[in-house]
């Protein structure tokens, strides 16, 4: 395996172990974890299974494996950082609605108990 | 149509009690209690929420002893997520007319009438406190955010069929059709300009009203030179998105 590869995939492997050691304390939560267990898996494949880089290459018209497992790499974490981007908007809008309603929440309640507080 | 005479002798009178003043603050303490007293100096007994925005001075407490209503926000949204806020709420309390002024004393109280008559006499959606029209007095702005403004007045005409004058302004009244529009789809951060596209894609109608600036009464503006950069890009964006979905609809309704 040329030193291109095996870095790769040992990087890999550190990011699928770091993913599930996250995963197992709970602090990615396991959808989340698809997308790069994925991804980890998929740099693995083309890294361990030595017909497929060459394969790639010549489909994609390059001359240098290395540059291929690259863009390949490129691809991929785009595709996650994509997903993530959805994701964290999602969760932007969600949580601003959620702050006006509790903002809004917490001022019917203080006019309410303004109101009490009036009565007795 | 109002009359002259109408606008004159209106300042006197008790606010109208379908009428809410909002007003948006982010670290406001110099200014907020010398807006608050003014304005009901104009419009007594005018009901007004200040939104704040998490800011880091006092300016919710004393907001609160000068007599207004705030909503506080748990956690800093921006500018547009605070307007936001306070449509909602407004929404929900019942009120008509809502016009939004600035913390800061750039707004001068006198005009709200002249909002809040357009609004009522023209029925038009949202009405825009203009810095720019033949009759507008006072304080402009910065050499800057002149070009910025004339930009945006060129972008915008094609898209609103119809010419803008100072669509950055945050001197806005809208009517409870609007408001209701607002309380579901608002633009975030620097809302201005988007929220022109959005009422068009609603077919809603706007119209300017002349009214005069004044340079802030304190404190310091929010827009620092390197966030004027990211402000066109980001209202270019978020203008250019609208479009996008403007078209969509337009297609699905086909
Ligand atoms: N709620 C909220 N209000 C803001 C924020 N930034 C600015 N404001 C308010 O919006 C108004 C206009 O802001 P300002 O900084 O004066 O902008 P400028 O008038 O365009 O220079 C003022 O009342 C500010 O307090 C923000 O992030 N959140
Ligand atoms: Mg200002």
């Amino acid at each position: 395996m040329p030193p291109m590869q095996s870095l790769v995939a040992a990087v890999t492997l550190v990011l699928i172990a770091a993913v599930l050691v996250q995963v197992r304390r709970a602090h990615i939560r396991v959808e989340y974890s698809v997308s790069w267990l994925g991804a980890g898996l998929a740099l693995l494949a083309v890294t361990f299974y030595p017909g497929l880089l060459p394969r790639l290459a010549n489909f994609a018209g390059l001359q240098d494996e290395s540059l291929t497992l690259l863009l390949l790499v490129g691809c991929i974490f785009l595709f996650v950082l994509f997903r993530l981007s959805i994701v964290v908007s999602a969760l932007k809008d969600n949580n601003i609605a959620l702050a006006q309603r509790l903002a809004i929440l917490e001022y019917h309640l203080s006019h309410l108990n303004e109101k009490e507080t009036q009565r007795s | 149509m109002p009359t002259a005479s109408s606008l004159q002798h209106t300042a006197a009178l008790e606010a109208p009690n379908d009428l809410l003043v909002l007003i948006p603050a982010f670290n406001e303490s110099a200014c907020i209690a010398g807006v608050l007293s003014e304005l009901w100096e104009i419009l007594p007994g005018c009901a007004v929420v200040v939104v704040d925005d998490c800011s880091r001075d006092a300016t919710a407490q004393l907001a609160e002893q000068a007599g207004a209503q705030v909503l506080r926000l748990p956690h800093h949204l921006g500018l547009g997520g605070a307007v936001q806020a306070g449509y909602k709420l407004a929404y929900e309390l019942g009120y008509e007319v809502v016009i939004r002024i600035d913390g800061d004393g750039q707004h001068d109280p006198r005009d709200i009438r002249r909002i809040y008559d357009t609004l009522k006499e023209t029925g038009v959606e949202m009405v825009i406190g203009s810095r720019f029209l033949p009759e507008s007095s006072g304080y402009k702005t910065t050499f800057l955010r002149g070009l910025v403004i004339r930009f945006f007045r060129l972008m915008l005409r094609p898209i609103l069929a119809q010419p803008v004058r100072d669509p950055t302004s945050g001197f806005v009244g809208v009517n409870r059709a609007a408001l209701e529009l607002f309380s579901r789809v608002f633009p975030l951060e620097y809302p201005e300009i988007e929220a022109l596209v959005v009422l068009q894609r609603c077919v809603f109608r706007f119209r300017e009203v002349p009214c005069s600036m004044r340079p802030r009464a304190g404190g310091q503006s929010s827009i620092t030179l390197w966030k004027s950069v990211y402000y066109i890009v980001h209202v270019l964006l978020g203008v250019f998105v609208n479009i996008l979905k403007m078209d969509v609809r337009r297609l699905g309704g086909r």
